[in-house]
C-alpha cells in the first residue's frame, strides 16, 4: 500500500526491546481508516515515549500519528480544548500557557500525545489532587475495528470510554480528544525542598504535607544503605502568585525567557553508568538540595527536568535500560518500599533516576489504569543481563505480595502471569476488548507478551 | 466563540491547504498577524486545518472548496474563493501537486494528463486571476511551489518534472510582467520535504522539515525573492546537477 514503509526495527524510548514493524504515518482520518482496514494487526503511535513495546507492532502496521495533529476548537472561558489525538503536551505549553492554561495532567516530559497520554491514563505530579488525565476527559473519538466512529464519555459508550483510558491503545484509534485545561496563574513554580534522611522521614512528609500542595514528587537516592535507606529530597509546590515574581517576570508572568536545549549526540559508553559515578552522583545531589522553602522556579525545569536534553535515552548506551515503575497500597507501601530499596541497593544496580511519589484517589471505572492510592516509586536501570532479570523478578514478587501492580506504559519485561494478578480487572476489561475488537485488530508486541490481544 | 479583531496585515490565500507544507506555510503567515483564506479539494479537510491555524494562533482563517484538477471549475474560481472568504487579498500562495507514478505516467498519457493538469493547468488557472486581481492593486505578492525536479529532467520523474518546470516558466514570465505593477511572484524550489507526497520513498537524503519549510517560504515571498531553494543548499546541488553535460547526464542512474 501507497505510504507504508517496509518492516522496520522500531523500539520505545528505553531502546529495548527492538522490534519490526511495518510503519504508516497517516495525516487524516480517512488515511488512518483506509490503513485499519488493509492490515491485519494495527497499533497507533505518538512520539514512541513508552519506554517498552507498547507502540510496537511486530507482524503488523505501526500507525506513526505525529502529523494528525489538529486543534479543531478552544474555549477560552472553559479551558475545553478539542484536538486531534496526535497533539502534544508541548503543543499545549506553547500555545495555551501564555494564555493563562496549563494541561491538566502531564507526564515527566512534554514530548507525548494527548492519544498516547490517554492510552495510558498518565499522571503527574499533582495526582495527588487532581487524578490522572481521565479525570480531565470529556469525551474522545474512537475508531473501531470496522472502521466506524464511537462517541465515549461518561454517559455515551461508558464502558468503552473506561476501558480506553489506559488500555494502551488496543480498544481501537482515538483520534479526537476533548478535555479541559487548567488556569494557572504564572508559568512558575513556587517550590519547598526538603531533605528527608531516609525511607520513614520521607514517607512522614508526603502523609503530612502533601495536601498542602498541587504538586509533589521526591527524588529518592536507592543506593543509600542503612539508616540512610530510602533518603529523598521532597520537591513539592503551588503555582507562583504574580506577587511572588520578580518584577521582570511579573509583567508577563505566563511566558518563559527562551532556554537553549542540549542534545546526546551519540551513544554513551557503558562505563559511564557504573555504581560508583551513580552512587556519587545521587550523594551530589542529595545534599546540594539542602530544606528550603519557597523557592520560585520556571516550570520547565520543575515538570520536565530532561526534556532539556534531547535523546537523554542515549546516556544508557546502545543495550537500551528498563524503567521500573510501581504502585504499593498505602497498607503496605513501606513495608514493600523498605524490600524493594534493600534489594535495589544491595545488588548495587546503578540508578540515578529514581522518583517517589503519592497517589491520591482514583475516581471513575478504570479497569487497565495504573494509579491507585499508594506509593509509587520510578527506577531507570541501564540494561544490565540476568543478573537484572532476576532483580527484576524479584521486584515483581515484592509488588505482588504487597497488592500492588507495575506501570505498563514503561514496562518491557513483565510476565503475562504477573500481570494477570496486578490487574484483577482485566477479565472485565478483556470482556469490552473481545466485543469492540472481536477479531483482534489492535494488537501490539506489548499486547502479545501480556495476554492482552483478547 | 472569542472575537478575535481583524489583523490590519491582511489576508493571505493558500491554494492546496492541507499539505503538510501547507500547513507550514499557513502557520508561518498566521504567527506574523496575518489572516488567512485556505482552499483546498477537500472541505471537511481544509475545515480542520483551518480551525487548528486559528486556535494555534488566533487569527482568522476561513475555510474554501478548491478542485485542482478539474479544469472546468477553475472559471471564475478566484471570484468564488473571494466571495466564500469574503476577505480582500494582499497575497497568495499555491501549495498543491501531485507526484504520481513516473512508471505509469510514462506509457499512461491520461495519467500524464492528470499529473500536469494538476501541477501545471490548475496553477496557471489560478495564477491568472490572481495575476489580473494584484495587477489592479498595484501590490501584493504571490508565491507558487515549484520543484528542484523541474530544473532537469530526469527518467525517475520527467512528467512532474515538466509539469512544475513549466510553471516555474510560467512564473518567470509572470514576474517580470508584475515587477513593474509592485507586484512580487516568487517561485519556490523546495527540495526533500518530509511529507505524506515522500514518505517511504527510497534514496532521500538532506530531508527537511515540512514546517521549516513552510517558514522559510513565508519569509522569501515576503521577502519578494524571486526564486528560492528551500533548504538554501539546493541552489547549489541544482547548479551542479544542471551543469553536467547531456552526453554524460544520459549515462548517469540519477
Amino acid at each position: 500500500m501507497n505510504g507504508t514503509l517496509p518492516p522496520q526495527q522500531i523500539s520505545g524510548w528505553g531502546r529495548y526491546p527492538t522490534g519490526t514493524s511495518q510503519l504508516a504515518r497517516p495525516e487524516q482520518v480517512r488515511g488512518i481508516t483506509d490503513l485499519v482496514g488493509a492490515h491485519r494487526y494495527v497499533i497507533a503511535r505518538g512520539l514512541g515515549r513508552s519506554y517498552g513495546d507498547a507502540a510496537i507492532n511486530e507482524a503488523g502496521v505501526t500507525l506513526l500519528l505525529e502529523r494528525f495533529n489538529r486543534f479543531l476548537s478552544f474555549d477560552s472561558a472553559t479551558g475545553m480544548v478539542r484536538c486531534e489525538a496526535g497533539v502534544t503536551i508541548a503543543d499545549l505549553l506553547t500555545h495555551f500557557l501564555p494564555r493563562g492554561f496549563f494541561p491538566p495532567v502531564t507526564p515527566g516530559t512534554r514530548f507525548v500525545t494527548l492519544g498516547g497520554a490517554l492510552a495510558a491514563d498518565v499522571h503527574g505530579k499533582n495526582h495527588h489532587k487532581d487524578g490522572s488525565f481521565s479525570r480531565h476527559v470529556e469525551e474522545f473519538n474512537l475508531l473501531t475495528a470496522e472502521g466506524g466512529i464511537l462517541r465515549c464519555s461518561r454517559q455515551e459508550n461508558a464502558d468503552v470510554f473506561w476501558a480506553t483510558m489506559g488500555g494502551m491503545g488496543l480498544t481501537g484509534i482515538v483520534t479526537e480528544i476533548s478535555f479541559r485545561m487548567k488556569r494557572v496563574e504564572s508559568a512558575y513554580v513556587s517550590v519547598d525542598y526538603d531533605q528527608a534522611p531516609n525511607l520513614d522521614a520521607a514517607l512522614a512528609l508526603f502523609e503530612n504535607s502533601d495536601q498542602g500542595y498541587t504538586h509533589s514528587v521526591a527524588w529518592i537516592d536507592c543506593l543509600a544503605r542503612g539508616r540512610n535507606l530510602g533518603r529523598s529530597v521532597l520537591m513539592r509546590g503551588n503555582w507562583a502568585t504574580p506577587s511572588k515574581l520578580h518584577r521582570r517576570q511579573a509583567e508577563n508572568p505566563h511566558a518563559l525567557p527562551p532556554a537553549r536545549g542540549l542534545g546526546v549526540p551519540f551513544d554513551a559508553p557503558r562505563f559511564l553508568l557504573n555504581p560508583a559515578s551513580v552512587r556519587l552522583f545521587n550523594s551530589a545531589f542529595y545534599h546540594r538540595h539542602r530544606t528550603r522553602h519557597d523557592v520560585v522556579v520556571p516550570y520547565e525545569p520543575f515538570f520536565y527536568p530532561l526534556d532539556k536534553i534531547r535523546h537523554w535515552n542515549r546516556l544508557y548506551g546502545n543495550r537500551g535500560f528498563l524503567q521500573y515503575q510501581c504502585v504499593l497500597p498505602l497498607g503496605s507501601s513501606r513495608d514493600g518500599m523498605i524490600r524493594m530499596l534493600e534489594l535495589l541497593s544491595s545488588e548495587g544496580h546503578a540508578s540515578f533516576l529514581a522518583v517517589l511519589k503519592r497517589f491520591g484517589e482514583t475516581e471513575g471505572e478504570q479497569l487497565l489504569s495504573f494509579p491507585r492510592p499508594g506509593y509509587t516509586l520510578a527506577v531507570d536501570l541501564p540494561r544490565n543481563g540476568e543478573r537484572q532479570d532476576r532483580l527484576l523478578k524479584e521486584l515483581d514478587q515484592v509488588v505482588l505480595k504487597a497488592g500492588g501492580r507495575v506501570y505498563l506504559a514503561k514496562d518491557a519485561r513483565l510476565s503475562s502471569e504477573s500481570f494477570q494478578a496486578m490487574y484483577p480487572e482485566l477479565p472485565r476489561w478483556l470482556a469490552i476488548k473481545r466485543r469492540v475488537d472481536p477479531n483482534r485488530r489492535f494488537t501490539s508486541s506489548l499486547s502479545r507478551r501480556l495476554g492482552l490481544d483478547g | 466563540m472569542i472575537v478575535i479583531p481583524r489583523s490590519n496585515h491582511g489576508t493571505v490565500l493558500i491554494a492546496g491547504a492541507t499539505s503538510s507544507i501547507a500547513r507550514g506555510v499557513a502557520a508561518g503567515f498566521a504567527r506574523r498577524g496575518y489572516d488567512l483564506c485556505l482552499a483546498g479539494r477537500d472541505l471537511d479537510e481544509v475545515r480542520r486545518v483551518a480551525s487548528d491555524i486559528a486556535v494555534r494562533h488566533q487569527v482568522n482563517v476561513s475555510a474554501v472548496r478548491f478542485e485542482a484538477s478539474d479544469a472546468a471549475s477553475h472559471a471564475g474560481v478566484l471570484e468564488r474563493l473571494m466571495d466564500e472568504g469574503s476577505a480582500e487579498l494582499v497575497g497568495a500562495v499555491l501549495c498543491f501537486g501531485v507526484l504520481g507514478e513516473q512508471s505509469v505516467a510514462e506509457s499512461d498519457f491520461p495519467y500524464a494528463r492528470e499529473i500536469i493538469a494538476v501541477n501545471f493547468m490548475a496553477a496557471v488557472a489560478l495564477l491568472t486571476p490572481l495575476g489580473t486581481y494584484f495587477h489592479a492593486r498595484k501590490r501584493g505578492f504571490i508565491g507558487a511551489i515549484a520543484s528542484v525536479a523541474g530544473d532537469r529532467g530526469r527518467q525517475s520523474n520527467y512528467v512532474y518534472g515538466a509539469a512544475k518546470g513549466g510553471l516555474a516558466i510560467f512564473l518567470q514570465g509572470m514576474r517580470q510582467r508584475l515587477a513593474k505593477h509592485g507586484v512580487s511572484v516568487t517561485t519556490i524550489k523546495p527540495g526533500f520535504v518530509d511529507t505524506k507526497m515522500t514518505f517511504g520513498l527510497p534514496g532521500m537524503f538532506l530531508v527537511a522539515r515540512p514546517e521549516d519549510v513552510g517558514e522559510a517560504i513565508v519569509a522569501a515571498v515576503l521577502k519578494g525573492r524571486t526564486v528560492a531553494y528551500i533548504p538554501g543548499f539546493w541552489k547549489w546541488i541544482m547548479l551542479i546537477i544542471k551543469s553536467i553535460p547531456e552526453h554524460v547526464f544520459v549515462k548517469l542512474k540519477l
